[in-house]
């Protein structure tokens, strides 16, 4: 165990709560409609993505996925052209095109997709630029676990062992896909198979800023230097907000009485249709799909915030931590008062 | 007749050759969730949930109809089809050639499809054309209720591989699932008639590759498909108020092309506008110019709208690129 100071603990505090404000305040505009369409959030892996970007250094290139907001964010992203590209406003990042599945940061060296496992073969080629320059720059691929069963994440892995690249393929498990429990559609044991590769590889706790930070110390620097070679890591979390906002299952526990109202009608109709499956069968499926909304209220619980989490395990800095809150909170009203404010004027001109 | 949602009629349809064959099963991600009530009839065994594997899972599919099956296999966004296109590319529309007509491959692919919701260019595509390129895949894109259970009969039905694409303005609970996401607060330009309509009692397949004529017209022809079908009835509307008599053809089937319907409406106003969501430049609108410009004897003027850039993220420049009823009266009025 390195020592951490609590310099290091307070910095990846404001790292994360920096992302999880502005990601409340885009919750808020999604809820009042200003934010169409999807919206993925990364509220619950603040802590995989603080812990292991603290030991990035520029030249490092960084591969999301769907849920890209904390990494730009963390990475030094400006806050106010994020918010602008999630409004669709040609002042935001990239000029209201992408939106917040397609964020690019060419300077920052930052991509994210919607294409489930994409990053896997993203982060690879970062690498073999790297390595191909002699630089000692890195490239971070983050991921569900769910893309863990995509073949071209498989193929990244085998790729960047056989070519001794350095990239840290760093998958945040919460064991959901969408409505699907991964465990259920996943044959063996991650670890294993990522091991079979030949890539080290270890699972640690997503919720704990400092056991990421901890994990990722010594190994990215070891990736840097003499022969190169990707790691992985395995790193568990939840989802509040589920899947994206919205979430289909959730709505089921936010809104239960809307929810089922609409789906008893044509699902009762279903199981008893004179035509049809064997009724133990259907019986047998309807109930899976009921325990499934049932598990998913697991996500709303607050036990595993990894946030809440850092204040619970360091309460002796609960000042400093006060004194983060109220500095981030403001500046990220302000931010979106302003950004409200010049998008109010520009559709009243 | 009864009356029923572009949604329902697709399920509605599925059900009815569930029970007549029990060769047909469904394959694909979440369809525990997007597919409840067709599991709750028949059970896990003929509706079954994947890994987010589309190329394994699609290329499984393609054997399993090899196999005497009749898998309708989920891509739950024709976007991803990317990732699994070997399937269908390599496989799937070649077997039957290869086997030198002896071995057929009755395959369907189910994906939603389509923009105007605010998802992004990697989420909204038609990439119909895409696909209707290669020989061997036929393709097939509602615009209603009624067509949309027929239809997905149809391509059940039929030996050979069928994309069918439903688009996430006409099928509700997609709207819902990607755009909307539960708020009341958010409003997509989405034709009533496409999402409700009546249907047959019982569902019958329509013959694969024909078109219709949704309205009859002298002076202009729209060929159209999907939603766009909708926004050209819109124009033919306004279009009428102005003396101006205008046909509407929804294609129906991108592949096999309806050639015939196309050069018989030509032949008749001489002014063709070719209506398409999906990419403009070597797609299906070149096609139709290609048609008419190999029949002897016709001619016609020709206008072509579809969309010709990466699909936005920002909702105003997205609805611009994407076919919409100004632009097409637009083309119309200088045609």
């Amino acid at each position: 165990m390195i020592l951490m100071q609590e310099r290091t603990i307070l910095e990846l505090y404001e790292a994360m709560l920096s992302s999880r404000s502005l990601e409340e305040a885009i919750t808020h505009l999604w809820n009042e409609g200003y934010i169409f369409g999807e919206m993925h959030l990364g509220i619950g892996e603040e802590a995989i993505i603080a812990g292991i970007l603290s030991h990035i250094i520029p030249g490092d290139a960084i591969a999301t996925d769907h849920r890209s907001t904390p990494p730009f964010v963390m990475r030094g992203v400006d806050p106010e052209a994020l918010l602008l590209e999630l409004l669709g406003h040609p002042k935001g990042l990239c000029s209201g095109m992408g939106g917040h599945m397609h964020l690019f940061s060419q300077d920052l060296l930052l991509t994210s997709s919607g294409i489930v496992g994409s990053s896997g073969p993203s982060a690879v080629g970062f690498a073999l630029a790297a390595k191909y320059r002699k630089t000692n720059n890195i490239a971070v691929a983050f991921f569900g676990e769910g893309a863990m069963n995509q073949g071209m994440l498989l193929e990244s892995l085998n790729l960047a062992a056989s070519m001794n690249l350095p990239v840290l393929f760093v998958c945040k498990d919460n064991n959901w896909a969408i409505t699907t429990q991964s465990n259920e559609v996943t044959g063996g044991v991650l670890l294993d198979r990522v091991q079979g590769f030949g890539i080290e590889a270890r699972e640690i706790d997503g919720s704990d800023v400092k056991a990421v930070w901890q994990a990722t110390k010594t190994a990215i620097p070891r990736m840097r230097g003499g022969k190169k070679s990707p790691y992985f890591i395995q790193a568990h979390c939840t989802h509040k907000e589920g899947h994206l906002l919205g979430d289909p299952l959730l709505r089921f526990h936010r809104a239960p009485k809307k929810e089922f109202g609409a789906v008893t009608g044509p699902l009762t109709k279903s199981v008893l249709h004179y035509k049809g499956g064997r009724i133990d069968k259907r019986i047998g499926s309807v109930a899976k799909v009921l325990s499934l909304i049932a598990k998913s209220r697991m996500q709303l619980s607050d036990s595993k915030d990894p946030i809440k989490r850092l204040e619970k395990d360091q309460t002796e800095l609960g000042k400093q931590f006060s004194q983060i809150q109220l500095a981030i909170q403001s500046e990220v009203d302000a931010l979106v008062t302003g950004v409200m404010n010049t998008l109010k004027q520009e559709v009243s001109q | 007749m009864r009356k029923m949602s572009f949604a329902d009629a697709i399920e509605s349809a599925l059900k009815q050759a569930m029970s007549e064959d029990p060769n047909v099963f469904l394959m694909g991600e979440d369809l525990h969730t997007f597919r409840v009530n067709i599991l709750a009839q028949f059970g896990n065994e003929r509706v079954q949930s994947t890994p987010i594997s589309e190329s394994a899972f699609l290329g499984a599919g393609v054997t399993a109809a090899m196999a005497g099956l009749r898998p309708v296999v989920e891509i739950m966004l024709i976007d991803f089809i990317g990732v699994a296109i070997d399937a269908l590319l390599n496989h799937a529309s070649k077997v039957y050639s290869f086997s030198g007509g002896k071995w057929n491959v009755p395959l369907v692919v189910r994906a939603s499809c389509g923009g105007g919701y605010g998802d992004g260019g990697q989420h909204e595509q038609s990439l119909w054309g895409w696909l209707a390129h290669i020989p061997g895949l036929n393709v097939v894109v509602p615009s209603n209720p009624a067509d949309a259970g027929q239809l997905m009969l149809s391509a059940i039905e039929a030996d050979h591989p069928v994309i069918y694409l439903e688009h996430k303005l006409l099928a509700d609970y997609w709207l819902d699932y990607m755009g909307t996401g539960g708020r009341e607060n958010v409003n997509f330009d989405v034709p009533q008639a496409g999402v409700q309509g009546l249907v047959p009692e019982k569902w019958e397949p329509l013959p694969v590759g024909k078109a219709i004529c949704l309205r009859e017209g002298s002076d202009l022809t729209f060929i159209s498909l999907g939603v766009s079908v909708h926004r050209c009835m819109e124009a033919a509307e306004i279009l009428a108020k102005e003396d101006f008599s205008t046909e509407v053809i929804d294609l129906r089937w991108v592949s096999p092309l309806d050639t015939r319907t196309i050069i018989k409406s030509a032949s008749k106003t001489k002014r063709v506008i070719v209506v398409d969501e999906d990419y403009l430049q070597f797609g299906l609108s070149g096609e139709i110019a290609a048609i008419l410009a190999e029949e002897n004897g016709l001619k016609c003027q020709f206008g072509r709208i579809g969309t010709e850039t990466t699909i936005p993220y920002n909702r105003h420049m997205e609805d611009n690129i994407l076919p919409n009823v100004k632009r097409i009266l637009e083309l119309a009025r200088k045609l």
